[in-house]
């Protein structure tokens, strides 16, 4: 780059930047969003194709007879169900053993930080029980897993008949070369998380697992609630927005296809009328939900603990509308029959296809090559302001006296130093003292733990807005015009590096934060008019974008709410986001408290900087 | 077994002793006493247990073989002990006439899950010598190809094992020959060989030839010497385990071109006898196959002034009961090996089906027929056990049919989990491609006695085991291993090697962890199928366990008095194998299908990005002068001359 080499030319560069930065920012700024919506438009988008050759042309024959049989035995779990009032473990451990496999319970339980009001539960106590139906001549090295959980009311008995009677047909065929584990989780996620720690010896709650079926090459989980259902719907959104290989979905809307099972999606059905505005907008409200779901960084079934572990993993669900075409159990015996023994057919772990992929419908998928350069145009905001920025703070001090611009830097440095930490350590508040502090509120105030927990968190936030901008000018005074720039410089490239590596984890995470926190960082300076800049900030801040979040992705469910019902949705989501960080590990709360937030205070620091 | 206490080599010698003993032994052995002295089997006992089976009222019809004569064998009188120091293959009286032996048997064992458990032995037994200066040429029923590898390599012991699936422990009992899957070789030179890895890596080619299987992959890279494990069958006084090496490829899949050769090293090929019944099309429809080949020097009478070369060729497969009964829990010959008997091999001395009824003896479990009224009794594996014998060898075990079909009707099978006294386990634990932890479980479920096991751990150098991390607990206690034997892994060139003596407290498992890093391996060092896993072999736990019948001395069971006060000494513990089930270990991994992308991405951001960026920070600008017109050069030289300053 002789460009830059060359300082006259270099000059004329950067004077160009400089001088049409805002012009050129804001149309980086349409062109990331102009790129982020194309990607739902079809003919931008690739069909989905089988990658592994493992799967794609060996040939596999359904011949699952006994759907009848799986919901009659669904039906005696039911009833097991309701006596025991909970878990029927002997009768589950004597009907696996009935069909010739190895049996095993899982006891564990868990202790939430503070009682979950969605799904009532405070002191988590269960068992798991899955059976080992051990391959004939493999050596218990590679394994698959079936799991279906044992949901309280009247929910997947279905699922659980199923999966029992897919036990009895398959014990009996000898093809297997993989062990396939059939486990029944109880409490849903948190008895997954225990078995899967409990497999894998990183345990911290629950028991060891007695005996295993060597590594887990893939896993399916399965949700049917009735007898007959209309279609499947794919879930694959994990745990920190991770997904499981594409060649996972393909495998699914391949057998869908040859089965004629109708297929969904984010619980949507693809359109074949890609070029009228209604079929482009379907396109766009799949990929949106999807976006969201990534993004809010919760797995969406029970498959989503099993992506930690490098194991490809979804959940299919039965769903049952309205529609006339209907599909039996048997049906989706075969379909699932169907995918093991392709999955059994494996030869390597599921890697040839992509990790990394948007899906605007079951049939096309955008891949990381194409979606980032929406992000990029937004970074790359950041970057030109930071060299603005840069080239404004070089540049004066040329102009003034030798005397003060000694002194200019250390004042610069030390004025730095009070905002960050002062924001940094409201981050910590806001991640400590909800959970810590619970006992104290409900003693105090006439709430529940859980309402206790999100109020604390809502009103540290708030309170953060007060501190931070009152304290640099206690302490260094008035606040210099340098002062501000190198604040706004280090907040401005601290954004970029700190979305960068979001969007590298979590694409749709970093690209909703960008989208909402780089107008903030590239407008805001102490000079724009208060009280507006100040009301554009707190809507464009974390906070509220969790709040328009919400309501946005009800209304791309189309289940439109009022303000009231979205108000208590963002309560709990909140209490959700701190559940799903201590429980799961998910890294979305942590995130935004520690790392997100206290960025987004500088810049309000900046805005009240004089 | 009372050592303790013992320095860990008497344990050692005690236990090599006893493997010599036992193993060798099979299913038939009368197990001897750890006892250095204890040498020469005592008949009386087997007689003794055979009054007190025949004073059972249920068995008045039934004849009882003379098993005494057989369990009376060479090995013990030489293998036992030292004292007898067993002849050299120094200088051979005179030059013996070639005297072999075939004997063949079969052994079913319905199993507690109601699966099948069937065991074929051929044993040849060859009176000559294979090291002496003039060659053997002239072979009867020993194979030529086996008996020119002894000789050729001076191999003075060949253990070779070829395994399709996992011996299921908790739901089969403990097998008669145990094997790890894959194949495993292990085998003892004589002690006058120099080069002893340059005709290990021969030896492993011929065998790769002669089995038909890859056993040329065994290299320096997965080849051990264990110091304590594995200790001579046969006969011989060498312990010096520099002679010994072993290897496994748990990877290997065993099929029908691995049996064929097999089958050719019979005397009888497949043509008749029982290896008519060996059909691959039924064998490898089975929940487990495993065959063997062993090969060892053994004395040829009770003074040991001739040894014997002894090959022993083992088939053992269990077929599932569910595969292929749809519930029904009926057996025959021809149900599993879609072939009935009609004759025995014609050279063979002894040609024998023993059928497991310990658990049978009033037809509850399972009905047999035709009934058979000859009897026989062993003790295997610790336990006493009773077996129908149809003798092949008498035409009237044939019937009116001119052919045996065996039927076995079971009557229930229970799908409940055995508690084995050892059984062991294995797996990796953690997540992510970087660190893991190896752990090994071993279950001692002997109510009151605790007994020593040696575990042998062969690891592949591209796990780096972190050996300070290495932590045996038993009952959440430390349990300090009495002997350790570790040799550490050097990259691409020997694996790790863990030996350890420990003992496990009885009713208890004892859990041994080890922690590793997974390397990232030369680019052409990896699998043509990388992400499927690298394989880490079984490990192998030898242990001498209490054994069932020593347990139940204040035992309702009825028995004179007199004979249960002390336990009886060849009976009081018996050697087990476990190999554990072996692992499959992802290592970082590389995307092979986009070199040409990332060669593409790298030199961009080399070339560009951080080429242009390292030259804007180390170069220094400097403004630069407009080099001055030729005129005003010449006018400055003129100046010069002129002592004027420039212009």
């Amino acid at each position: 780059m002789g460009l830059l080499s060359d300082p006259n030319r270099r000059r004329a560069l950067i004077s160009l930047l400089t001088r049409l930065n805002t012009p050129i920012c804001i149309v980086c700024y349409m062109a990331g969003v102009a790129w982020f919506m194309g990607l739902a438009f079809e003919p931008f988008t690739l069909r989905t194709y089988m990658s592994e050759n493992a799967m794609g042309s060996t040939m596999v024959e359904e011949r699952f007879p006994a759907g009848e049989r799986a919901l009659a035995t669904g039906r005696e779990f039911s009833a097991h169900k309701k006596r025991t009032g909970g878990m029927p473990v002997e009768w589950l451990m004597k009907t696996m053993q009935a069909k010739g496999l190895e049996v095993f319970t899982q006891r564990f339980s868990r202790t939430l930080p503070f009682p979950d009001e969605n799904k009532e539960r405070y002191m988590v106590r269960g068992t798991n029980v899955y059976g080992i139906l051990r391959a004939p001549r493999a050596p218990r090295t590679e394994a698959l897993v079936l799991s279906a959980p044992c949901s309280p009311g009247d929910n997947n008995n279905q699922a659980v008949g199923l999966l029992l009677g897919l036990a009895e047909y398959f014990r009996n065929q000898i093809y297997w070369a993989k062990d396939i584990i059939f486990l029944v989780n109880e409490h849903d996620l948190i008895g997954m998380q225990a078995w899967l720690e409990g497999y894998h010896h990183t345990n911290t709650t629950g028991t060891f697992c007695h005996s295993r079926g060597g590594s887990i090459q893939a896993a399916l989980s399965l949700e049917l609630s009735s007898d007959i259902i209309t279609s499947l719907d794919l879930v694959l959104e994990g745990l920190n927005g991770q997904l499981p290989n594409l060649d996972l979905a393909n495998l699914f809307y391949a057998f869908c296809q040859k089965i004629g099972v109708l297929c969904t999606i984010q619980g949507k059905l693809q359109r074949n009328d890609w070029d009228s505005v209604s079929g482009y907008s379907h396109a766009v409200q799949t990929m949106m939900l999807m976006v969201m779901k990534q993004a809010s960084g919760r797995p969406w079934g029970d498959h989503g603990l099993f992506l930690r572990y490098h194991i490809e993993a979804a959940t299919i669900k039965g769903v049952n509308s309205f529609r006339q075409y209907k599909t039996d159990a048997t049906t989706i015996g075969r379909l699932l029959e169907g995918m093991y023994r392709k999955l059994n057919n494996l030869l390597e772990r599921l890697h040839q296809s992509y990790f990394f992929y948007l899906m605007p419908s079951l049939s096309h998928f955008v891949s990381i090559g194409y979606y980032m350069p929406a992000f990029g145009l937004l970074a790359v905001i950041l970057l030109l302001r930071a060299l603005d920025l840069w080239v404004q703070l070089s540049t004066p001090p040329q102009r003034t006296e030798d005397g003060v611009t000694d002194i200019e830097p250390v004042r610069g440095v030390l004025s730095l130093l009070t905002p960050l930490v002062i924001s940094h350590l409201t981050g910590v508040a806001l991640y400590m003292l909800p959970i810590r502090f619970q006992e104290m509120a409900v003693e105090h105030f006439p709430v529940s733990e859980t309402e206790a927990v999100v109020l604390t968190a809502i009103a540290v936030y708030t309170a953060g807005l007060a501190l931070p901008h009152n304290t640099h000018r206690l302490l260094s005074g008035e606040g210099t015009e340098q002062g501000w720039r190198v604040l706004k410089l280090v907040a401005v490239l601290y954004l970029a590096v700190l979305l960068g590596c979001t969007a590298l984890i979590n694409f749709s995470l970093g690209f909703i934060l960008a989208l909402t926190l780089v107008p903030v960082a590239a407008f805001v300076t102490p000079h724009v008019p208060k009280v507006l800049s100040a009301f554009i900030l707190v809507i464009l801040s974390p906070a509220c974008t969790l709040l328009f979040s919400v309501f946005f992705f009800q209304e791309l469910q189309e289940m439109p709410i009022s303000f009231q019902d979205g108000w208590l949705l963002f309560l709990s989501v909140i209490s959700q986001g701190i559940l799903d960080h201590s429980l799961y590990g998910s890294l979305v709360y942590p995130l935004i408290t520690l790392l997100v937030y206290p960025c987004w205070l500088l810049f309000w620091n900046i805005l009240f900087w004089n | 077994m009372a050592a303790h206490r013992c320095s860990f080599s008497a344990v050692l010698f005690a236990l090599w002793g006893l493997s010599l003993l036992t193993v060798a032994r099979g299913q038939e052995a009368t197990l001897e006493g750890n006892d250095r002295t204890a040498v020469v089997d005592n008949p009386e006992s087997v007689a003794g247990a055979a009054e007190q089976a025949a004073g059972q009222p249920a068995a008045e019809d039934r004849r009882w073989e003379a098993t005494a004569v057989e369990e009376v064998s060479p090995t013990e009188a030489g293998g036992g002990s030292d004292s007898p120091a067993p002849k050299p293959a120094a200088s051979p009286p005179s030059v013996p006439r070639p005297k072999d032996d075939f004997q063949e048997e079969l052994v079913i064992r319905p199993l507690h899950s109601g699966d099948i458990y069937t065991s074929f032995q051929f044993r040849t037994l060859w009176e000559t010598d294979f090291t002496r200066e003039n060659k053997v040429s002239h072979y009867r029923l020993f194979p030529k190809s086996l008996g020119q590898v002894i000789s050729k390599f001076s191999v003075r012991e060949l253990h070779i094992s070829f395994t399709q699936g996992y011996w299921r422990t908790m739901q089969w009992g403990q097998p008669y020959l145990p094997s790890p899957p894959g194949a495993e070789l292990w085998v003892w030179f004589q002690d006058s060989l120099t080069d002893v890895d340059g005709t290990w890596k021969e030896l492993t080619n011929v065998l790769s030839g002669i089995f038909c299987a890859s056993l040329n992959f065994i290299d320096s890279t997965n080849t051990v010497q264990p110091s304590a494990s594995f200790k001579p069958l046969g006969i011989g006084n060498v312990t010096d385990h520099r002679f010994l090496r072993y290897a496994t490829l748990p990877r290997e899949i065993v099929c029908t071109e691995n049996l064929t050769p097999w089958k050719k090293l019979l005397p009888c090929g497949s043509k008749a006898g029982l290896a008519v019944l060996l059909k691959s099309e039924k064998l490898f429809h089975s929940s487990f196959h495993s065959q063997a080949v062993h090969i060892r020097p053994v004395c040829k009478d009770d003074q040991c002034k001739t040894t014997s070369w002894e090959l022993r060729q083992t088939l053992n497969v269990v077929f599932d009961l569910h595969n292929s009964g749809q519930g029904k829990n009926e057996w025959s010959l021809f149900k599993m090996f879609s072939r009935t008997l009609t004759e025995a091999c014609p050279v063979a001395s002894s040609s024998k089906i023993y059928i497991d009824i310990t658990d049978n003896s009033q037809g509850e479990q399972f009905e047999l027929s035709p009934a058979t009224p000859l009897l026989s009794q062993a003790v295997v594996l610790g336990d006493r056990r009773t077996f129908s014998v149809y003798d092949l060898t008498q035409q009237i075990t044939f019937g009116t049919m001119r052919s045996l079909n065996l039927l076995i009707r079971g009557k229930s099978s229970q799908g409940d989990m055995l508690r084995p006294l050892l059984h062991a386990e294995r797996y990796v634990a953690g997540y992510g491609l970087q660190t893991g932890e190896i752990h090994t479980l071993m279950y001692n479920n002997h109510p009151y006695r605790s007994f020593p096991v040696l575990l042998l751990d062969s690891v592949p150098w591209y796990l780096r085991l972190y050996i300070h991390t290495l932590t045996v607990t038993s009952k959440g206690k430390d349990n300090k291993p009495s002997y350790i034997h570790y040799q550490p892994s050097k990259d691409r060139v020997r694996p790790h090697l863990l030996e350890m003596l420990v003992q496990l407290p009885p009713n208890s498992v004892t859990e041994v962890t080890l922690q590793f890093e997974r390397a990232l391996l030369k680019w052409t060092e990896y699998t043509p199928d990388p992400n499927h896993g690298f394989y880490v072999g079984s490990s192998v736990i030898s242990s001498l366990v209490p054994s069932i019948v020593a347990m139940d001395t204040n035992n309702s069971r009825e028995r004179p008095l007199f004979s249960s006060f002390f336990p009886s000494k060849e009976e009081s513990s018996y050697f087990v194998r476990v190999y554990t089930e072996p692992l499959l270990v992802n290592l970082p991994t590389p995307d092979f299908s986009m070199p040409y992308n990332v060669i593409c991405l790298t030199c961009t951001v080399v070339a560009v990005g951080y080429g242009s960026l390292y030259n804007l920070l180390t170069r220094s600008f400097q403004i630069e002068e407009p080099s001055p017109g030729l005129a005003k050069r010449i006018a400055n030289i003129i100046r010069k001359m002129r002592g004027v300053p420039p212009l």
